[in-house]
Order: structure tokens, then sequence, then C-alpha cells
């Protein structure tokens, strides 16, 4: 049903969608997997356990590392799903073992925030 | 993506886990970019290793990886925390000093160039034209693609760190296809390196891989910097080329009222406790030009100036280093304004600079407010 897997898993969860993309670096704090960027559609929410679907990432090279440290601070979502691929995101999620699928337009759009589903 | 025999059998743990840990990253981003295969990259530059962005996890991961990787292609690395020679005045706690000594240690056990610079392009000389390198260090890839006529991907850190170990990278988007989807309009009359800082902002936001500029004749080196770096902290975008023909199937103008769309999402503050040049961190131009800029002037104010430590050496010797000392400025080497742990909510509420990017992080990262003004109106204010 994904158009493509990145880093394979099965996973079930809520999701938590954002229409903006994300800059792991400047946006999410590491220690407790809360966005902390003030003009973020998600500002002030926990991705902990989420299904966090969004954009693609942005920004900087080292948030593949904060993406590594979400997983081993126990705060990262469940799974990752973007409309785009951004190499900061595959990597992080690689490394990190955090299952991440491309989905298709359509079903990018048919998935809404706080929806239960399956990916995998 | 076709891996070779050898390469399955690094991807399977037969050479080892470092291999393996490299060739799964090189594996994901290959899948990810629809990558055909695997090709030979001739130089990497790597990020995450300023301790106060990577964190325990990330000293840990490092520390972990060089009992085991070798760097197989000459690496360089981005800056770290502080500046040795000057750390004890900023009050780090010895468990950053500590964890920041570990990074260094890990990257150098693993054959690093121990550069600590996100200018490169600006300390080293360049390969040929076209060569294949792998640069994490948005602003360092955007250039090398853009104005050094290299080629690599928009790398994250770990995926430059992948192709140091391996000497590889997946042949896919910029590597393969440059050519923009998108032209950016620069309609803005007299633009100095702020302007241009906030026209790489907005690019970044509109562009997807590549990006043609309009209405640009050239760039000097603060300009490409500022652009290269401003561009990279909002998108994904990892090359522009300067041209006024460009057959890409979007337009978009960036006009005043864009300018200052962009201008008010990252300027809070209407002036600075202290002043920070350098993100990137400045060469020997931009520092020969800064010194004869104040002849005879100095600083209202605590100046911060980051620069490489091989910049600041030639400096020094030539004598520019000695003249910014006298203005009131402060050099540190080894760091940047990006990320720094040097500048908190402990030394001031806001901070003044010309850079976007350094603009973004402080905000974002550290709390604070941030002014931001071109370097002429820096000077023009903030010095007697």
């Amino acid at each position: 049903m994904t158009e493509k897997t990145i880093v394979k898993g099965n996973v079930t969860g809520k999701v938590l969608k954002s229409s903006q993309p994300i800059n792991f670096l400047g946006a999410i704090d590491k220690k407790t997997g809360s966005i902390t960027d003030k003009k973020h559609d998600l500002s002030g929410k926990s991705i902990k356990d989420t299904i966090l679907l969004f954009p693609h990432g942005i920004g900087s090279s080292v948030g593949a590392y904060t993406i590594y440290s979400l997983k081993s601070n126990n705060v990262a979502p469940l799974a990752m799903a973007c409309q785009k691929v951004d190499l900061t995101v595959a990597s992080g999620c690689a490394l990190a073992n955090i299952p991440f699928f491309i989905l298709s337009p359509d079903e990018y759009d048919n998935i809404k925030d706080g929806d239960e589903i399956s990916l995998g | 993506m076709e891996l070779t025999e050898e390469e399955e059998k690094s991807l399977s743990g037969e050479h080892g886990e470092a291999l393996q840990t490299a060739y799964r990253i090189l594996s994901a981003t290959g899948e990810a970019t629809n990558a055909e295969k695997l090709i030979p990259i001739h130089w990497a530059h790597v990020s995450g290793v300023n301790y106060n962005t990577i964190g325990d996890a990330g000293e840990e991961f490092l520390a972990n990886l060089s009992k085991k990787a070798k760097f197989k292609v000459r690496t360089t690395v981005n800056p770290m925390g502080y500046d040795k020679d000057s750390v004890e005045k900023f009050g780090l706690d010895e468990n950053f000093v500590q964890k920041q000594e570990s990074i260094r240690k890990s990257y150098e056990k693993m054959g690093v160039t121990p550069s600590f610079s996100c200018i490169p392009y600006e300390i080293y000389d360049l390969p040929q034209e076209g060569t294949q390198v792998s640069f994490a260090e948005s602003n360092a890839a955007i250039y090398a693609n853009s104005v050094g006529n290299l080629k690599t991907n928009k790398e994250s850190a770990f995926s430059a760190l992948a192709s140091a170990i391996t000497g590889k990278s997946p042949y896919s988007d910029l590597r393969k296809d440059d050519s923009p989807t998108m032209s950016v309009a620069m309609k803005i009359s007299e633009p100095n390196e702020l302007t241009f800082g906030l026209l790489g902002y907005f690019a970044g936001k509109v562009a997807d891989k590549s990006v043609a500029i309009s209405g640009v004749k050239n760039l000097d080196k603060r300009c490409n910097k500022s652009l290269c770096a401003s561009m990279g902290t909002s998108g994904t975008c990892g090359k522009f080329v300067l041209d006024d023909n460009s057959n890409a199937s979007e337009k978009v103008d960036f006009d005043e009222k864009e300018m200052q769309k962009v201008y008010d999402e990252l300027n809070t503050a209407e002036s600075g406790d202290l002043i920070t040049l350098g993100s990137p961190q400045l060469g020997l131009e931009e520092m020969t030009d800064l010194a004869a800029m104040l002849k005879g002037r100095s600083f209202k104010k605590r100046c911060l100036i980051f620069c490489p430590r091989v910049i600041q050496e030639q400096a020094r010797h030539l004598g520019y280093a000695g003249q910014l000392e006298t203005a009131g400025c402060e050099l540190l080497s080894d760091c940047c304004t990006c990320l720094t742990p040097l500048v908190t909510k402990k030394d001031a509420d806001s901070v003044t600079t010309n850079s976007i990017k350094g603009a973004y992080y402080l905000k974002n990262s550290n709390g604070l407010d941030v002014n931001l003004k071109p370097l002429s109106e820096i000077v023009r204010d903030e010095t007697r």
C-alpha cells in the first residue's frame, strides 16, 4: 500500500500529521521528543510513539543524529512517512531502525491526524 | 539498487560491523533516491561534530564506531562546540568538554583531517571540475555544486559518514541530473550579503533539488556563502545556477514583499546584546575586508568572529587578527555561530548578525532573539 519502503517494519499506531516540513536539528528536543519550533504547526506536541506524517525533512544534515538520539532516548516515533524523500530522514531512520515509508499523494492526503493506521 | 558481490558481503556483515553499518545507510539512501549503483567519491566532509548537536547518543555512537572504522577517503570535519584556546572563558561545564573531546578523538581515530570548519571549500584546494565528493554540511554541499563545480548530493551527517568509511555514494539525484526545475527571479536592487541570504532562504523553501536564479550577474564570496548557507537551512535544495534564460518549468519572483516576509520570520529584535560574525565561518578575504572597514574604529559590544584555525593563523601572520582584536573582536576557531553552546540566554537576550543561517539556529536552538543587519550597517551602528 505504500509507494516505497525505505526502512522496513510493521507498525500500528496513531497518526501525528503536519502540513509543514521538519528540520530535525532546529525544531525538536531530542531528549523529550517534543516540537520546540514555535512557528511549526506541531509546536509543543510530542512525536513519541506516533506514526509521524510530514511532507519531508529540511535543513541541517545533523538532523540525522537527532533522529538517532530520539530512538536512543526512547522518544522516537513508531514510524515516519513522507511525501518526498530526503537524505537526512532516510539515513537517520536507517541507522536508528525506525520504519520509514514514502506514501503516494492520494494515500498521504487520505490519512488524517489522529487516525489509527497500520503501515508496512 | 544493484550492489557488487563485495558490497553485498559488506552489507551482510562479512567485513565487520562498521562496514555493515555504512552499507546499511548507503542502501537506504540509495533506495530512497532510486540509485542504480554506488560510485566512488574522492572527498567526504562530515557533520555531527559539535556535542551540542549530537548529544550523548551521538558521542556514544562515534566512540563505538571508531573502535572498528577507518576512513577510506580524505575526510574533513565540521566545527565542534568551542575553541580550546578560549574555552575557559565561556563557562562550559566539564561534562561538555569531556564529551566534546571524546567526539574529537573518535573522528581522529578514524583518520579525519582535523579541519573543524564548515567552509572546506575555502581552506583546501578544490579537485578537478566534476569530481564526485560527499559533503554533509548543507552550505558546503551547495557551494561545492554551485560555485566549486564539484558533484555531491545534499548529504546527511550519516550518508557522508558512510561515504567516508566506504569511499562510495549512491549515484542519484544531483550526482546524475542537476538541471533546475524552478527559476527564481531576483527583483531586489542594490543587494548586499543579507539580501542574498534572504533570497537563499526563500529559494530553498520553494525549490526542490536545484534552482536557477535570474537577475544576478555575479556574486562575491561573502554573498555566495550567505546564499548557500540560508538555502541549506530552509529546504532540500542542493544547487543553484545563475541563469537568466533557464528553461525551468516553474518561475517565481523574489520581490520586496517576499523579502519582507522572510525578514520578519527571522528578525525578532531591534538590536542585539552582542554581535556574532561567521555562519559560515569567515575566510581570509572576509577577515581582511572587515579589518579594512574597521580602521580606527572599535566595537561598542562584544563581537565574536568565527573562522577556521588555519585562517586565524594566516590572519595573525599577516597582522589582520591583531587589528581585529584591537577593534574589540574576539576570534574563535574550530567552532561556529550555528548551534554554538557559547552564546546562550545566560549571556544575552538577543544577537546581532548578518547570517540568516545563524539567525535561524540562534532563534530555534538557542532560544535567542535576533537582529539582522548587513555587515556594513553592523560596522556603522555598532562601532565608534
